[in-house]
Parts: C-alpha cells; structure tokens; sequence
C-alpha cells in the first residue's frame, strides 16, 4: 500500500511535469471521485488497524502534495495565459489622438490677461469705462481743449460734435479721478478708436490699457520702479526700461518708455531693429491742469499714468508681422495660441 | 522737419560730434526725438567736372556721339553719349569709372555698339537732381554746368550736394523746435557749447521814401492777431536763388521757386516763423487791414483753390478785397511775379486755433499753418523780417524801403515761475542741486534771477513747475531716474463683478472648445439687411460715426450676428474644417436723446460652423447656463428671420425675461454671407445672463438609496415637443422623480405618418428608504395617467 501511494505520487508529478500536460486532466485522474488516489483511500477499510493512521498520514501527505502541485500548475498556466492575451491586445501608440475639443481666448485676451494680472497683483483696480464718449472726457479734461494741435495725432471719429469713439483709454482716468478721493490705483484696459486706415500696423480700432495712480508724494521714480517691476514680470527679470523725453498734453513732465529686447538681451536684433530697445508705452506725471480739472488738489497730490497698446505687445511677444491677423479670426491662427 | 547740419552750423558749433549716430541719440534724449538722417551725396561717388573738347559721330549709330573730354586727368577720356544736346567746350558731369549714382546705379567701363566708353555723362535726374534745384539745366539731356569751376572738380563741391540730415519728430508744444536755430539751440546743450546768436543787420536805401510812404496797416481784430509787421523792397529782381540757399532748402525738403519766395521759406526754416510776400501793386489803397472774412466772401488761394470764406476767418485784406488767408496761404490776386517790381514782406503772428479752425473748414493744411496752429512767438516777428530784408541785400534782390511797420496791440507778459528747487527733486525722485538747476535752465534760454525762472517767450509751452521739471530733468537726463516702489496702503486688486462673470463666461466657452474672436465695433448698416432684421427693428438705430473710413465701418452695431456670420464665413472660404467660435461682443445701443452716451451691453455670440447641429449649439448654451447657475426654458420661435424658422428657438428665463436666441442660420441669410454649409448660432444678452446669474454653490448629501429606473415608450403625433412630455411626467411626483431622460425617438411607417415613438428612462429615489416596487409603480401609473390626461398619448404596445 506504501509503495502505491509512493508511485501515485511520483506518477502524478511526472504527468503534470509532462509537456503537454492537461492539468484538470492530471486531478481527475488523482484526485477525482474516480481517481486513483480516491480509489486508494478507497481501499483503506481492508488495512489493519495498527498500519490504517501511518497509510492514513501517508496517503494525506500524497494528497496535499498532489493538490499543490496542481495549484501550482495552474497558477503558472494562468500567468502564462495573461502574458498571452496582453501580447495579443497590443495597440499601435502612434495611431493619432482623440483630443477633447478645447478652445482658447484670443490672443489679444491673453495678453491683456496678462497685463491684468500683473497690475491686479500690485494692488491695481481694473476699472472699465464707455467707448462711445463725451469729447469731455476724451480731451477737455485730459488738458487738451477744442483746437488743441494735440488732437492731431488722434485722429479721431464724431458721433456728434460732443460726443466721440474714444481714441484712448485715458478717458477713464478723468471718470475715476471725479468720482473717487485719492489713494487712486487702477488701470483701465479697452477697446480705442482712431482713423487710421486697416494695414499691417494700423487698424481703426485697437486695445489699450491705461494705468493710474494717485497719492501724496508719488515721484517720477516710482513711475519707473512701477514700471520696471511690470517689464520684469512680463518680459523676464534681466529686462530693463529706459525712459526718453516725449510730450503728452496730459502728463509732464512726459516720457516714452523702452524696454529691453528680450530676445537679444539688448545686443540688437531683427525684432528690435539692431537698437537693443522695443518702444511700448507712454508714461508721465499727471498734469496738474488734469487734476485740477478732476477735482484733486495738485498742491497735495501727485500721480503717474501710463498707457500702453494691447496689439503692439501682441505682436512683438509672438513674433506676428501683420496686425490684420488679429482681426480675421481665422481658426488656424487662433488654435496658435492654446 | 529737417534739419540740414551745415545749416545749422551756422548756429551751433557741431566740430565736437563724433558722428550722426551719436548726435541722432543725444538729441533723442534731450527731447528731440530723431526719426532718420542720411548724408546727402552719400549715393554720388566718382562723378566729376568734364570739358567736352570734341565730338565726332559714332561709326555704327545715328544717335550717338563719341566725346573726348578733359577730366582733369593726365589723357583725355572718350565717352559715348546719346544725348543731343552737348557740344564741344561745355562742361558736363562725368561719371569716372568705377562710379556710382543714386538709385544703386554703378558705371563701369563698357562698350556702345563696338566703341569703347569709359564713363557716363549724365543728367540731373541721373545725379538725383530737379529743374528746381538747377534751374537752368534742361531735364531731356545732359547737363551743362555753368557754376564756376573747372575740369576735375568733384560735383560735390560744384553743386554743394554734400551735408548731413537728420530728420526730427517735433511735439505739438515745440513750435519753436520747427527750425534752424531751435535744435541748434538744443544741439548746442547736447554738445557743451553754446548756440550762437546773431542779429540780423539791414543797411537799407536812404533817401526819398520812407516805408510810410507805401503803405498802412490796420488790425482789426487784435484778438486773433496780436502782431503785424511789415517791410517793403523796391526795385525788386524776381531770378532763381543762388545754389547754397537752393540746396539749404532742397535738404530741408523744400522745392526752391525764385529768390523772394526762396527768402521767405528759407526764413520761415531757419528762425521757424512763416512769412508772407505781396505784389505791392496788387494792394488796392496801399492799405492792409487784418480783419474777420465776410460770411461768403469769395477767396481764390496761391494754388488756385477757390474758397467761401466766413466770419471765423481772419483775412489779410487791401482796401477792397481779401489778399491771403492769414497764416494759411496768400491769394492768387497778389502772387510774386516774374514781373514783380516792389514787395512786401508779412511777418506776422495768428492766434493758433483761428488759424487751426480756418485751415480746417477751409481742407487746407500748409507748413504755415501747422506751425501758427501751434502757437507762435510774437516776439519773434521782428528779427525774421529783419532777416528777410538782410537776404534780399545779400542776395541783390531788390533795395529794402527804411522803415518798419510794426503793430503790436497784444504783447504779452514773459511767464514767471518760482524755482522751486526741493519741490521739484521730490517729484522727480532726483538730486539735483540748484546751480544745476540754474545753469541747465539757463543754456536753453531760461533766465533765473533770485530764485524766479523768466521763462523765454519762445517757450510758449512752459506754464507751471512741472514744465521747469521737465526742463531740468532732460537735461540731466531721463536715464538717471532711478526706479523706486511707491508706498501705499496694502489693498488687493478690485474687478468688478460683472468682470468676474465675463471671465467666468470665457473660461466655460473656451473649455466647450470655442476659439475667441475679436471683431470691429463698427460695421456696415447694410448688415441689418444681410441678416434680415426686419425693417421696423429697434436694432436698425444705429449709433452713426459722421466721419468714418468707410462705408462698410460707419456704424457702431447694435448686433455681433453679423460680425460672427462673417468671421464664419471667412474661416469656411479660408479652409475647410469645422469652426466653433463665439465673441463677447459689446453692442451699442443709441439712447433717445442724441447728447446723451448710448447704452454698451455685451451680447455673447455663439457660432458653429460644420461642428454638429442645433444641439451641440444648445449643449453649449447649457453649459453657460449650468455655469451661469440660470435656469431657462427653450421655446421654438418661428418668427426670427434670421434662423430657420422650425430650427429656432428663445431662451426664456423663469420671470419670462428672454436671455437670447439661437438656431439654424436661415438659407437666405447663408447666401447673404456666401456661407454654403448650415451654420448654428446663439446671441445671448451677457448683461441679462448676469443679472439672472447665481455662481453661489453649496453642498447637497449624495443618496443613500438607489434609485428605481423605468423605461417607458410613447407614440404620439410628431408635432408634440418631447419637452412637454417631460414636463408633464416630472409633474407627478416632483420629489421622487429624480430625471426624466430621453434615448429613442423613432419614426416609422408601422408607426402612422405624423406619428413618432418616443421613450424616456425615468428615474425616482427617496431620499430616507430604498422605494419598494409598489410605490415605484404606483408613481409609474400616475405617469401614465396624467400623460393620457394632458396629453392624450399611452403607452406603445
């Protein structure tokens, strides 16, 4: 009886080490309620008593070696049948893409955007004002009365003969600078107007952003610490202003400012035209006429403003030659800026 | 305006400028921004003086001749020319190989049908030169030099071609910049010197006639002309200019005419005050009278404008008529002839804005005119006659009459400003002391005595502290501020929250994959038309620009439909992908009354163009809307002509308000803007959409139980709207019944004509037990009732 379970047992392995070995096979054969160590077990009744718990221990013994050897068996065909069906669901990941349709905001939204951020971020309120304007605020209360040849560098477009297309920003300055008591600090993005044929730099409508600030004691030199910290976070931390002598009727002393080329660092490049510096705004300190028109004492406040064009930012930050694009709306030019 | 460096000179030592780069950066810094410079002659290289010594036909051509000239070399130079008209012992210019003329033209040696030619004679166009410029030249030949000079000289020296120039963008309050002297005297700071001042000196004849005895003046209105001076010259002898003042002015891009008008151009340049010359035979009354024009009064202008004057403009008029339009232009009536005998010289000063308000009615801008629109020194009027008068002697032009006219009714005050030297270091942030302060203002013709800055009467812009500060602050340089942070009370950044709404209204859009557009306010009136708005349509008022470019931008638009069908339109002709696209677009709505600002609501946009149907359009709108926090019902409008009239629908908010419409383009409109595929949009009022808007969100427990799900089918007549179904199941237990959603509809023949099959999966969850099949059913049957009820349909068999 030992020796049968003996040979069961190396029988059992030598089938399931078998090559073509069918494992349910092998537990039916051993282990089935037909199989032969059943059967064996089977056959125990007949021993004596004193051989019936060593046979018993034995063929139990048989029996879990059996069963695991089974498992065992199995689990390394189910290994091997997972490997199988993960090399058969193989997929090309170089078959295109199924993206999720996504859109972007104009580029001109973006930078503007971005010019919001950074003022909002140092305290700036944005304000908003009407496009369609009283000659008042436009011009009379910007220092610049009816006849002025100031207004020849606006051309400008009448609704009637006091009411206009604002062909600037700073319009908004004088509304908030009548309503509110300094400490003023805002700026003012939006649509302007000129009459100014469509080209590739000209367009009849375009968008500022104006800024300002009212306080006592405001200096000329925060101007430009304003405005270099503005250059800095939007260009990059190695950019630097420069401020040259100009004339505005609304801010004197008046400047136009440059900033760094940043993509030469100042060495001169096409986009800078070999100068090293790329004109992008106007600054200045408030005109006291200007404040007093508004209502503020210039004798106890001072202030800057500053206005910049939405559009040549645009174009000198992505390197676009030709402003029409920004109005044609075309989809393969906007998708460039998602 | 431009300025010549050789004329300057005269003005302004300039030896210590190293070159016209750094003399282009000093003046920009200073506050004279330059736009360019060029040396002029730079382009002419290796032309010379050639003596024509003879001439013998060419062998093999008609037209041309071979010409031996002196050159000033050791041999004579034989050049082939076609022109007719040289001849042996002229003096020509004679392009020497290798040489080069304007235009990038270079002369090489060659040979002309076989006969060699080691050079070219050439014309004055060829030498980049006009009539104007040498007037005796012809322009159909070569030119024959009559300067004195001989053979070999460089044309340079012969023609004076040689000078540099830069040209000046000047600011609207620099009138005084709009000439020689005023940059010579910013020049002069730039460079450590000082500008040289001369006075001009007139010998005039003595003798017989004093200048009374020619002439009066009167101002009528000294209001608008504060200053009128005068001088005669008789025995005047109109003839060109000599060639240094032709070529002073060509550089400052002036066309030189004769000698009188050259004197007057080249004096209005050069001390930057306009003058005027009458034909004093042509002043009736030997009287000149500045007056108001006459409301009709008729006015024929130098360049045969005719004019219909009115009484805002102010004449310089003889007994009888209107001679010229004060600081515009003279008239025709009492031009410079070539026969001109005496003259008389204006030198006057108009109050800027009647001359600007003058020039304009009357669509005429001149270099006079932009420069007394500016506003001009009075003071200044005296030494440009003077200097007028110092030309004619030195040109022999005619004899200056002794005496001067000079009537001076609104001289004015020089402006006096305190130095205020603390003051002005705290508003620029600089340190600056006061002999500093002093000495700058004084190098550019400020005085400053105990402490009080006499500004000069030049300086017509300096008013208050500020300008002082200026002043101070380009000379010691706009650079060396430095750059400070203000101080100020920490707050944050305010938006408004309408702003917070946009940009919460963009970030949805943009993430249901529309691209902004951004479009032109104004658009065409025929637009309305375009998009069949109909013709008693409020939205047909427009807000109308009275000057615009065009027509096609000439009104500010009530309605961004258009805007986007086009925007459509050209992304369909440009290629041919789908588009979806929207734009917040401010609209402009005109008030009743014409003084008052019209209203700016933003109307969002919607546009699909072969990107799904009407109901990708309405998942985008939902989707604003679930952001928006509105709820709205669609209602199918069958009356907007813009849509399609059964693919259309308003979107009404809950208190009836409609929030927008959106729909299938109609056909015809399509065609209107060349669109061939079906296009989709949605206008929304962005305004009401926000006053409707809740963004508050709170948290609501998700279920314990589940939910009991239904399918029902229905057959019902085609025309019944699926949202009515909807309604009315919801109507049965609207605490249970958690959604209604549709999955099928089907048509079909078994079906009847007119008839559809719809069917809705219905789900219905309590909130405190798990719902038993009973109480599911029994909800399920009141469904069926109140359907049956309200709508007559049943369930589909």
């Amino acid at each position: 009886m030992k020796t049968k379970l003996e040979e069961i047992k190396l029988a059992a392995k030598a089938a399931l080490d078998a090559e073509d070995c069918d494992t349910e096979q092998v537990r039916i054969q051993y282990l089935g309620k037909k199989g032969e160590l059943t059967a064996l077990l089977r056959s125990m009744g007949s021993l004596s008593p004193e051989e019936r718990p060593i046979i018993g221990q034995l063929a139990n013994e048989v029996r879990t070696y059996i069963e695991e050897a089974i498992a065992q068996k199995k689990s390394e065909e189910g290994a091997k049948a997972l490997e199988k069906k993960l090399i058969e669901e193989r997929i090309d990941v170089t078959l295109p893409s199924k993206k999720p349709s996504v859109g972007t905001r104009h580029p001109l939204a973006i930078t503007q955007r971005k010019l919001e951020n950074i003022f909002q971020t140092m305290g700036f309120d944005i304000v908003h004002g009407p496009e369609v304007e009283y000659d008042y605020y436009n011009f009379k209360a910007l220092n610049i009365p009816e006849n002025h040849p100031a207004r020849d560098t606006q051309d400008t477009f009448y609704i009637t003969d006091n009411i206009l297309l604002r062909s600037q920003t700073s319009p908004v300055q004088a509304r908030v600078m009548e309503k509110q008591k300094p400490p003023i600090r805002i700026i003012s993005p939006g649509r302007v107007y000129r009459s100014d044929a469509v080209d590739a730099t000209h367009s009849p409508m375009f968008h500022q952003l104006e800024g300002l600030v009212i306080d006592k004691n405001i200096t000329m030199s925060d101007l430009k610490g304003t405005l270099d910290t503005f250059a800095k976070t939007m260009f990059g931390e190695e950019t630097n202003v420069r401020f040259r002598p100009h004339h505005f009727p609304f801010t004197e002393p008046s400047a136009e400012v440059d900033v760094s080329c940043f993509v030469c660092k100042g060495k001169g490049c096409r986009l800078c035209k070999g100068e090293g510096w790329i004109e992008i705004l106007g600054a200045g300190m408030v005109h006291p006429n200007v404040l007093r028109i508004c209502g503020i004492d210039p004798e106890e406040y001072s202030g800057f403003a500053f206005g910049m064009g939405i559009e040549r930012i645009v174009m000198i930050k992505y390197g676009i030659d030709d402003m029409r694009y920004l109005y044609e709306n075309d989809v393969r030019f906007l998708k460039q800026f998602s | 305006m431009k300025l010549s460096l050789k004329w300057a000179s005269d003005y302004v030592d300039l030896s210590k400028m190293p070159s016209l780069k750094d003399y282009s950066d000093k003046l920009t810094y200073i506050g004279q921004k330059v736009e360019g410079y060029e040396t002029l002659g730079a382009d002419i290289e290796n032309v010379k003086v050639g003596k024509i010594v003879s001439i013998e036909k060419h062998p093999d051509s008609d037209h041309m001749v071979i010409c031996q000239l002196d050159c000033g070399e050791d041999s004579l130079r034989q050049i082939v020319t076609g022109a007719q008209n040289v001849f042996e012992g002229a003096l020509v210019p004679a392009a020497i190989p290798p040489a080069k003329l304007p235009g990038g033209v270079t002369i090489k040696d060659g040979k002309l049908r076989g006969v060699e030619s080691h050079g070219m004679l050439c014309s004055i166009a060829e030498l980049g030169l006009t009539t104007h410029d040498v007037p005796y030249a012809v322009e159909d030949g070569i030119l024959i030099i009559e300067e004195n000079c001989k053979p070999g000289d460089d044309i340079h020296d012969v023609y004076m071609l040689t000078d540099d120039v830069v040209e000046f963008e000047i600011t609207s309050n620099r009138p005084d910049c709009l000439s020689v002297i005023g940059l010579a005297r910013e020049s002069a700071v730039c460079y450590g010197t000082k500008l040289i001042e001369r006075t001009p000196k007139v010998n005039f004849t003595k003798g017989d006639k004093n200048i009374n005895d020619y002439i009066s003046v009167e101002i009528s209105n000294k209001e608008k002309c504060p200053r009128y001076t005068a001088r005669v010259v008789r025995n005047v002898k109109i003839a060109p200019s000599p060639l240094w003042m032709r070529m002073r002015l060509r550089a400052a891009g002036v066309r030189p005419i004769n000698n009188i008008v050259d004197i007057t151009n080249y004096v209005m340049l050069e001390y930057g005050h306009p003058m005027h010359a009458f034909d004093y035979s042509c002043l009736e009354g030997s009287h000149i009278n500045v007056r108001d024009a006459a409301d009709g009064e008729k006015f024929i202008s130098l360049d045969n404008g005719e004019h219909i004057l009115d009484k805002n403009t102010l004449v310089i008029a003889d007994k009888k008529k209107a001679v010229a339009l004060a600081g515009i232009m003279g008239g025709l009536n009492s031009e410079i002839k070539d026969d001109t005998k005496t003259v008389v010289f204006e030198s006057a000063c108009f109050e800027g804005s009647t001359v600007r308000i003058s020039a304009k009615a009357q669509g005429m801008r001149t270099e006079s005119s932009a420069r007394f629109e500016k506003g001009l020194d009075a003071e200044n009027t005296l030494p440009a006659i003077d200097r007028a008068c110092e030309l004619v002697e030195l040109l022999g032009a005619g004899e200056v009459v002794e005496g001067t006219i000079d009537v001076y009714p609104g001289k004015k005050e020089p402006v006096r400003i305190p130095l205020e030297v603390k003051k002005i270091n705290e508003f620029l942030g600089l340190n600056v002391d006061e002999a500093y302060m002093k000495n700058a203002l004084e190098t550019i013709g400020f005085k400053v005595e105990n402490g009080i800055v006499t500004s000069p009467s030049f300086r017509i812009d300096i008013e208050c502290m500020n300008d002082l500060a200026e002043e101070v602050l380009r000379i010691y340089g706009y650079d060396t501020i430095e750059a400070t942070k203000f101080k100020a009370e920490v707050t944050p950044g305010k938006i408004s929250d309408d702003y917070a709404f946009e940009l919460l209204c963009h970030d949805t859009l943009i993430s249901a994959g529309l691209y902004e557009s951004v479009t032109f306010s104004f658009i065409s009136p025929k637009n309305y038309d375009k998009i069949a708005l109909p013709s008693d349509s409020v939205l047909r008022n427009s807000v109308v620009i009275t000057n615009p470019l065009g027509e096609d931008t000439s009104v500010m638009r009530t309605t961004a439909v258009p805007s986007m069908l086009e925007v459509l339109a050209r992304n369909c002709n440009y290629h041919d992908a789908g588009v979806s696209m929207y734009e917040m677009a401010t609209i402009y709505l005109p008030d009743d009354n014409k003084e008052n600002l019209p209203c700016e609501p933003r109307q969002i946009v919607i546009g699909k163009l072969k990107d799904g149907n009407f109901y990708d359009l309405k998942g985008v709108v939902d989707i604003l809307l679930e952001k928006a926090g509105v709820a709205a019902e669609y209602i199918a409008n069958t009356n907007n002509p813009t849509y399609h009239p059964g693919r259309c629908a308003d979107l009404v908010a809950a208190d009836g308000r409609v929030i927008g419409t959106l729909g299938e383009i109609h056909p015809k409109v399509l065609e209107n803007f060349g669109i061939s595929a079906p296009a989709y949009v949605a206008d929304i009022s962005f305004d009401t959409l926000f006053e409707l808007s809740n963004t508050e969100r709170s948290f609501k427990a998700l279920p314990k139980y589940p939910a009991a799900v239904r399918d029902l089918a229905f057959v019902c007549d085609d025309a019944l709207e699926v949202g009515a179904i909807e309604k009315v199941i919801k109507m049965a237990d609207r605490k249970t019944i958690e959604s209604v959603e549709l999955f099928d509809v089907y048509k079909g023949h078994q079906l009847g004509d007119d008839k559809k099959s719809v069917a809705f999966k219905v789900s219905m969850r309590s909130a405190d037990h798990t719902l038993t099949v009973e109480e599911a059913d029994k909800i399920l049957k009141k469904i069926l009732t109140l359907l049956e009820r309200e709508l007559g349909i049943t369930l589909r068999k």
